[in-house]
């Protein structure tokens, strides 16, 4: 038991794809404008990697060496088109935000990477709960990025707007994007990593 | 090596065909109610709405709906495709036959989220199209015209302006006071003034 708990802690603070694996730029600087962006682009993700992870474990086993990426990334890209259906089918307002974004998924390197570290060595259920720690990781991670740069930028958290006016534009581009991500990328390997 | 990954397409083939044969009623409910929704919101209440019109003009198709009543035209909405700052920016327009804005809406756009994103939901930007009167200018202020930009978006809001000023010119071309439908693609290959 205690085993499985430190599988999924071990994504949110050692293997924390974002500020200590600095995995998945792409995502994390693209849609963290907001709060919202960021919890839901994290969970979109975070469903991904459950399922090709513990696909991935299972086929393993079976994949020949030489053809183990393109066998990767095929289960990959299907879990990200099977989500992006039924995001489209079952919630179309959250599929209209996010819908730019989630094709992206099928090249976000913590997917593959954890396919590649942890999934092809470990069996499923080690597997799902590895996905399951670092996808929580990744979303934690995005979504207080994007409240920092929700504060900053526009005045408001996860769209409650406390503050008149327009923010600090910048923080809404990828400029800000970068400092936000720099300085909690500090702040965590200062207080959180041992 | 190439059955195994002509196993794993196989089979991840046949679970996509699955997923898109389950969900493509929904989805196509979904936006079929969008779209119903967004003819409501920009036309006058009562009318009986028709089904989709196309009209092809010097390459360009328009799509647009006839709401009537006792025979009388109350109005048309019009599916009114530009291309905007990130993307192709789609609206529905509602116009009296008096050429009179009667209301828009966005029905997709892939504008910078905090910024060109903001022409969906900015209050000031988006009340400024209820009633827009035929005898003001469709162009930004600062191009010499009546429409109020949004802040660090004009590029955006001159793609919306463009799409309303189509919108208006397919109406007037359909009332008959114009010979032919004067319309533009798109705000991006104009002037970039920030």
């Amino acid at each position: 038991m205690g085993k499985k708990i430190s599988l999924i802690l071990d994504g949110f603070v050692r293997n924390n794809p974002t500020f200590v694996l600095v995995l998945g730029m792409c995502p994390t600087l693209a849609t963290t404008t907001s709060a919202v962006n960021g919890l839901a682009m994290g969970l979109a993700t975070l469903f991904v990697l459950v399922f090709s992870n513990m696909a991935i474990s299972a086929i393993a086993p079976m994949v020949p060496d030489k053809v183990h990426i393109p066998v990767y990334i095929v289960v990959i890209a299907t879990f990200v088109t099977v989500l992006q259906l039924l995001m489209q089918a079952f919630v179309p307002s959250v599929y209209a935000t996010l819908g730019l974004f989630i094709p992206l998924i099928v090249v976000n390197c913590i997917v593959l990477g954890r396919a590649e570290a942890f999934a092809n060595k470990n069996g499923v259920v080690a597997s799902a709960l590895d996905g399951i720690g670092v996808g929580l990781g990744f979303t934690v991670s995005l979504t207080v990025i994007g409240i920092v740069r929700e504060i900053l930028g526009s005045g408001s958290v996860f769209g409650w707007k406390f503050i008149a006016g327009d923010g600090i534009l910048a923080f809404v581009m990828a400029p800000g994007a970068f400092l936000v991500l720099g300085y909690l990328m500090a702040l965590f390997n200062k207080y959180l990593k041992k | 090596m190439v059955l195994c990954l002509t196993a794993v397409c196989l089979l991840c083939g046949a679970l996509l065909g699955l997923v898109y044969a389950a969900t493509g009623d929904a989805i196509q409910a979904a936006s079929l109610k969008a779209l119903q929704a967004s003819i409501g919101q920009v036309l006058p209440e009562g009318g009986e709405i028709s089904e989709a019109v196309t009209l092809e003009e010097e390459d360009q198709t328009f799509e647009y709906y006839v709401s009537s009543k006792d025979g009388k035209t109350l109005g048309y909405a019009v599916k009114s495709v530009v291309s905007g700052f990130g993307g192709p920016l789609t609206l529905m327009v509602g116009v009296l036959p008096d050429g009179t804005v009667y209301n828009t809406s966005v029905l997709s756009h892939s504008e910078t989220p905090g910024l060109g994103a903001k022409c969906a939901t900015d209050p000031a930007f988006v009340a400024q199209w209820k009633g827009f009167p035929a005898s003001k200018a469709l162009k930004l202020k600062k191009d010499g015209g009546d429409v109020d930009a949004i802040t660090a978006s004009t590029i955006t809001s001159r793609a919306y302006t463009l799409a309303v000023a189509n919108a208006v010119a397919v109406v007037a071309f359909l009332e008959g006071k114009s010979g032919d439908v004067d319309a533009s693609t798109g705000a991006s290959s104009e002037n970039w003034g920030g």
